[in-house]
């Protein structure tokens, strides 16, 4: 039987030890007609011979395209070595560090994930990681909530994720929280900021302000994290770390700087994997530090004076707090977070700017190839970071599956979500493609459009 | 040593990046980054020895036996990892079409299917990333159920005082107060608090069962009818679903709704705090209202369902499919033990607990519900060998660190006092729990012989005890040069 070690007299002599006749004695307690029967859908079990051969046809079923959907996650090379050691055992098979002295490993990698987080997206503060960047978001807000205490309004614009806002109306909405939608200009493809002045005086909790934004295209992150401040509201940043290499640190947005930083931190380390499993990051400035939910790691002595590592501020925890818990958050996503400590160690400052440059070049480049192309236009004219909408002349599906039949995964149709664009594509082209890529893109798309 | 104190200007891993040089073309000066983030430059071999070392200063499954209460710390099978990291599988994109993930969907099917025939629920979706989550997608599908029937009045989930302190946030993050019923002197739900506390405000009950002291709640068919005749829901938490995997379904005792730790009965690491997976069944009357995205299959095609099919859905809880590949190692998990390990799984997670509650019965130890059976766990007090000779739990857990043990749960539930919650799961062999009585055995004896040595561990660890109220004063939660 798998992963029982027990012998027939072990057996015995535990029941022996125990005063049991059998194993089906210790079960007496449950009362008789709750007993279950057979299972009769589970399978017969397999051995790992089998159940290789199993998996392996699965994934055969999924051979992978050429990739160009960005849309929240994204295709970066992964060092080898990140998953090599993150899947040591000793990381891998560990539980949360309650144990602080016998898990100074782990807490170390947190507390140096919690410096390069901080120091990425210039806040003084980050936890040890949230689920995903979307309910990171979700989040964000709730803490923003009972930050700012006499508004329970958030304004969310339509340039966030429309995923990620959906899955902030499911999480916020039972707190009776509302979400106001803010347009973006037509022409630029960001927030318009006539239409977010029409709630200036309003009492407003916060503004997320995303950057890149879904479109991939820069937001006016100073003038904006300066008009929540004004309202007396919050800024939430939410950016992908990738960019923050190159890009303006949400700490020095405006003049004051965002109050909290959230986002997906899939583009550190974490495979696209069909989704999961990622990790949320959050960081803050020092004065919110009480009211953000998650683990928290913190540097401290032992009594003989030497630096170690430890859980801190529990008092805002479920398991301390109970009902009155910043978040009933326990398990987050540590294994992914010491993939991506290794991950930004490896590259470090300069290959990380490599990373987020030559994926800027390569969509700059797509961009312009594909605007060669009859039938296709650049639809907004903002700057763009590593994403980019396309207008086409043809319903963006009809494309797509012609493209696919050409082997190329030609990007992620915005026409559900966004019906007033038209025919609009969102694609992304990172690091990983090389120029013969582009031009296969470019020919794909030609050819599904002619 | 950090990271960060192995770093020199200039050292880079060429290796790692592209050649591109990284200008910025586009981007207008205004919105690009003046400072330079502190990340280390580190060579690639530095960088590898630096965070070997710091994982061999961890205790986990795979080096120390990890007897930790109501965390279910069994062995994580490789095969599972190795399965989940084939390639194919790690290169899809999430929003990649659905005919690229024919195989990845196939497994996620197959998952919900075996799910919901162990544990006797209607449906179930695989998408909430841990525990916590899953309760929160229970307790609001709770609340959808009682609002699409016009019920909105239920504003209260009773919650036993020995719940894990995860159920009363949820309730209250769902928009619910808390109403808290005390434990009998037996260890099960005070019935007649019960009866007294529902009533036409109650939507629900969180109930842990077996529950976090241990033992299986007899009573679950009287809490099952009260509080249904009174129009609340029964919410059951999984995180002991490990004792009665295959012997006793929640659906069967009456439960509503239930989330599953799968990175606990199904075996799927816990990676130093998560990636977890909470998935959530149903019952027939909570179908409408499951987290989307469900894996759904019509003929030979598998394909996701959303709100097109689930229009009452509570909506999303995650941008994509929840923790997937962790769900691909609970999949392999749960088919190479296939139906009959299932329900050996209960069988010999019991025996051990009950060997040992025995075990450490007769070194002296006092066990807090001598007359009832363990199910996989069961909590043993340290109360009469602290008001002997002044070593706490927290003494106990923490000499047991430098046995080479990993400790049991300390201090939950609050209910009983001095308390170590253990653990011991069916993967542990009989040699190693008898080495960890043995421990034990010595512990006591030392507690009497030298409390102050007991007092001062741990002894062998890359730290003794850290400072943490100095932790949470003076904080330190970033490294600055």
């Amino acid at each position: 039987m798998p992963f029982i070690p027990h012998t027939e007299p072990d057996v015995a002599a535990m029941l022996a030890s125990i005063g049991a006749p059998d194993i089906d004695a210790l079960f007496d307690e449950i009362p008789a007609a709750l007993r279950a029967g057979k299972l009769t859908q589970v399978p017969a079990g397999m051995n790992e011979m089998q159940v290789t051969r199993l998996m392996s046809e699965r994934a055969s079923l999924d051979t992978p395209l050429l990739n160009f959907i960005g849309a929240g996650a994204y295709e970066h090379h992964i060092p080898a070595a990140v998953w090599q050691i993150a899947t040591r055992g000793e990381f891998y098979s560990a539980y949360t560090p309650y144990q602080a002295e016998a898990s100074q490993g782990t807490l170390q990698v947190l507390y140096e994930y919690q410096t390069m987080m901080a120091s990425l997206t210039g806040m003084d503060v980050s936890n040890a990681s949230l689920y995903d960047g979307a309910s990171g978001l979700a989040e964000a807000i709730l803490m923003a909530v009972r930050t700012h205490k006499t508004s329970r309004r958030v304004l969310l614009p339509a340039t966030v994720s429309p995923i990620y806002r959906s899955v902030v109306q499911s999480v916020v909405k039972l707190q009776d929280i509302e979400l106001i939608d803010v347009p973006f200009d037509a022409a630029t493809g960001t927030i318009a900021l006539d239409a977010l002045q029409r709630h200036a005086g309003s009492d407003i909790a916060a503004l997320v302000i995303p950057q890149p934004n879904f479109f991939g295209a820069l937001e006016n992150v100073d003038a904006l994290t300066d008009w929540a401040h004004a309202q007396n509201a919050l800024a939430i940043a939410l950016v992908n770390p990738l960019t923050l290499a190159l890009l303006k640190a949400p700490g020095n947005w405006g003049g004051k700087g965002a109050d909290i930083a959230v986002g997906d931190g899939q583009p550190l380390g974490a495979p696209l994997s069909s989704g999961g499993p990622y990790f949320g990051f959050m960081c803050c400035k020092q004065a919110l530090v009480r009211q953000m939910p998650g683990r928290i790691i913190g540097r401290t002595v032992d009594l003989e004076g030497k630096v170690g590592f430890t859980l801190t501020l529990q008092a805002r925890e479920q398991h301390i707090r109970r009902a009155k818990a910043t978040s009933n958050i326990c398990s987050n996503q540590g294994l992914v977070v010491t993939a991506a400590t290794i991950h930004m160690a490896l590259l470090g400052v300069d290959g990380l700017r490599r990373v987020a440059a030559a994926s800027h070049a390569n969509t700059q480049a797509l961009s312009a190839l594909a605007s060669g192309v009859h039938g296709v236009k650049r639809l907004f004219n903002a700057p763009h970071f590593h994403e980019v909408v396309l207008q086409l002349a043809k319903p963006v599906h009809e494309v797509l599956k012609k493209m696919q039949g050409q082997g190329v995964l030609g990007g992620y149709d915005l026409s559900a979500h966004y019906p007033q664009l038209g025919n609009a594509l969102l694609v992304c082209a990172t690091e990983t493609k090389t120029a013969e890529d582009l031009q296969r893109y470019v020919d794909a798309l030609r050819h599904a459009l002619s | 040593m950090l990271i960060f104190e192995h770093s020199r200007p200039g050292r880079c891993n060429t290796a790692q990046a592209p050649d591109h040089a990284a200008t910025t073309s586009g981007i207008p000066a205004a919105l690009l980054r003046q400072d330079t983030p502190l990340l280390p430059e580190a060579s690639e071999m530095d960088v590898v020895r630096h965070y070997t070392r710091l994982s061999q200063q961890n205790f986990s499954i795979d080096t120390n036996f990890y007897p930790l209460g109501s965390c279910t710390m069994k062995y994580n099978p490789r095969a599972c990892n190795s399965l989940a990291l084939l390639p194919n599988f790690l290169a899809r994109h999430p929003l990649a079409p659905e005919s690229t993930g024919q195989g990845f969907l196939a497994c996620l099917y197959d998952l919900q299917e075996i799910l919901k025939d162990v544990t006797g629920m209607a449906g179930v979706s695989l998408t909430p990333m841990a525990g916590a989550q899953g309760e929160f997608a229970g307790i609001a599908m709770i609340r959808a159920y009682h609002d699409a029937r016009n019920d909105s009045a239920r504003r209260e989930i009773i919650v036993p005082d020995a719940a894990h302190g995860t159920n009363p946030a949820t309730a209250v993050m769902c928009g619910y107060t808390v109403k808290e019923i005390p434990t009998d002197a037996n260890g099960d739900v005070d019935l007649d608090a019960l009866r007294a506390a529902v009533g036409p405000q109650t939507a629900g009950l969180m109930l842990t069962n077996p529950s976090t002291l241990g033992v299986f709640e007899q009573q679950i068919q009287h809490i099952q009818k009260i509080v249904h005749d009174a129009g609340g829901l029964l919410y059951y938490d999984g995180a002991n679903l490990n004792a009665i995997l295959g012997k006793v379904k929640p659906g069967d005792m009456g439960f509503d709704v239930i989330h599953m730790n799968l990175h606990k009965t199904f075996s799927t690491p816990h990676g130093g705090g998560g990636p977890g997976a909470g998935a959530v069944g149903v019952a027939k009357r909570l179908l409408p209202f499951m987290p989307i995205p469900v894996a759904g299959k019509e003929g030979d095609v598998y394909r996701w369902l959303t709100e097109k099919d689930l229009p009452q859905s509570i909506g999303r809880l995650s941008a994509w499919m929840g923790n997937a590949g962790v769900l691909l190692r609970a999949y392999v998990y749960a088919r190479m033990l296939g139906a009959e390990g299932m329900h050996r799984v209960a069988d010999f997670a019991t025996l051990n607990a009950n060997y040992l509650m025995a075990e450490l019965q007769k070194a002296g130890y006092t066990v807090a519900f001598p007359k009832r059976r363990a199910s996989h766990e069961f909590i043993v007090s340290a109360k009469e060998l602290k008001d002997a000779t002044g070593v706490s739990a927290m003494d106990i857990a923490k000499r047991l660190l430098d046995k080479g043990f990993h400790a049991p749960t300390t201090y939950f539930p609050m209910l009983v006092a001095e308390c170590l919650l253990i653990e011991p799961t069916e993967t542990e062999s009989k040699e190693t729990m008898d080495a960890f009585v043995a421990a034990m055995k010595e512990i006591r004896a030392e507690a009497f012989a030298d409390a102050a040595m007991v007092k001062g561990a741990p002894y062998t660890q890359p730290v003794r005890r850290l400072d943490d109220v100095k932790a949470a004063r003076e904080l330190d939660l970033a490294w600055k040069p």
